[in-house]
């Protein structure tokens, strides 16, 4: 994997850039968040740069900012908990040497996991996996440090942008809905998430997601019943 | 104190991540199990999709955002271009604050 090879490859860099500009504005609105939470603007670009996860440090500046700081790291854990299941879902896609795993994971993120799962071989996987995180990791502290410097610059909402990023996910994922079974584990998560994100604490619900693997036992099931 | 906020934080969440892409390589799944990997990754990315278009920190997100993540959806489906389907998610819900619609 190179540079060139990366750059070689138009359209990916074309996508990762159209999803690298949202996350850009909204890393810009974090920075001018947490700022006005009285965060301090050094830790504000380090939260940034050791935590890079959007919805976490969200969710710690606010609990932060309303006294409750040891929530802050439980409620952002919980959330940061669907990592371990994408590590062991794309791990072989990072790389082999220890130092591409020790950087990689770093960089693992749901972009980073949606362009790597969207791509069709290892090597596009591959390439996929790196340039997102790489990419995203500049915009996301370059963004935050900006948000920390401009102070309020408006809500990205007012851009639509908080629209971008479910939309920009669901076409990543639509390649590997087309297969049945995974559409049917997929879809059958989401309710999962849907319904019990009302009432379960952040990042609970998208884990429940999970459970959608019992319509896997389900149709092995029934087909076997079928075929004896 | 929000230091160690911080570093706590930090510290977890990239626990988590090593933790996934070591146990990957280290444990020898039975080949029922790795066939579950890539869906149970495709669960957890359309549960994200699907809380972010209609919730904001638990509470429903108007009517705005999830018009325009069905936009883009429809989009996506008739095989339109990555960036078009983005744009065109995040220009219906601006469009429709613009108009006044929350």
């Amino acid at each position: 994997m190179t540079v060139g090879s990366i750059l070689g490859d138009r359209s990916l860099v074309r996508d990762v850039g159209a999803l690298g500009l949202a996350v850009f504005a909204v890393s810009i609105s974090f920075g001018a968040i947490a700022v006005a939470a009285g965060i301090r603007p050094g830790l504000t670009i380090l939260m940034s740069l050791v935590v890079f996860a959007g919805g976490s440090q969200f969710l710690a500046v606010g609990l932060i900012a309303a006294g409750n700081p040891f929530a802050a790291i439980f409620a952002g854990l919980l959330l940061n908990a669907r990592h371990l299941p994408f590590g062991l879902a794309i791990g072989e896609v990072i790389g082999t040497r220890w130092w591409q795993r020790l950087v990689g994971a770093h960089l693992l993120i749901d972009e980073s996991v949606a362009f790597a799962l969207a791509q069709p071989d290892p090597a596009r996987r591959r390439r996929a996996y790196w340039a997102t995180g790489c990419t995203l990791f500049v915009l996301w502290n370059i963004g935050a440090a900006l948000g920390v410097l401009l102070g309020n610059v408006g809500d990205p909402s007012r851009l639509g942008l908080d629209a971008a990023f479910p939309a920009g996910l669901f076409a990543l994922l639509l390649p590997t809905l087309r297969d049945p079974t995974i559409r049917l584990v997929a879809l059958t998560g989401a309710l999962v998430a849907l319904i019990t994100t009302p009432i379960l604490p952040a990042g609970l619900p998208v884990l429940l997601a999970l459970t959608g693997l019992l319509m896997v036992a389900l149709r092995r099931r029934t087909r076997s019943e079928k075929s004896s | 104190m929000i230091l160690a906020v911080i570093v706590g934080l930090a510290i977890g969440t990239y626990a988590f991540r090593l933790a996934g892409v070591i146990l990957r390589e280290r444990v020898a799944l039975p080949d029922r199990v790795q066939v579950l990997l890539p869906m149970a990754a495709a669960a957890l990315l359309a549960a994200l999709a699907a809380t972010a278009t209609f919730y904001d920190s638990g509470v429903f997100a108007g009517v705005a955002r999830p018009t325009g993540v069905a936009v883009g959806a429809v989009l996506a489906w008739r095989r339109a271009p990555f960036v078009v389907v983005v744009v065109a998610a995040a220009a219906t819900a601006a469009l429709l604050r613009l108009a006044g619609v929350a």
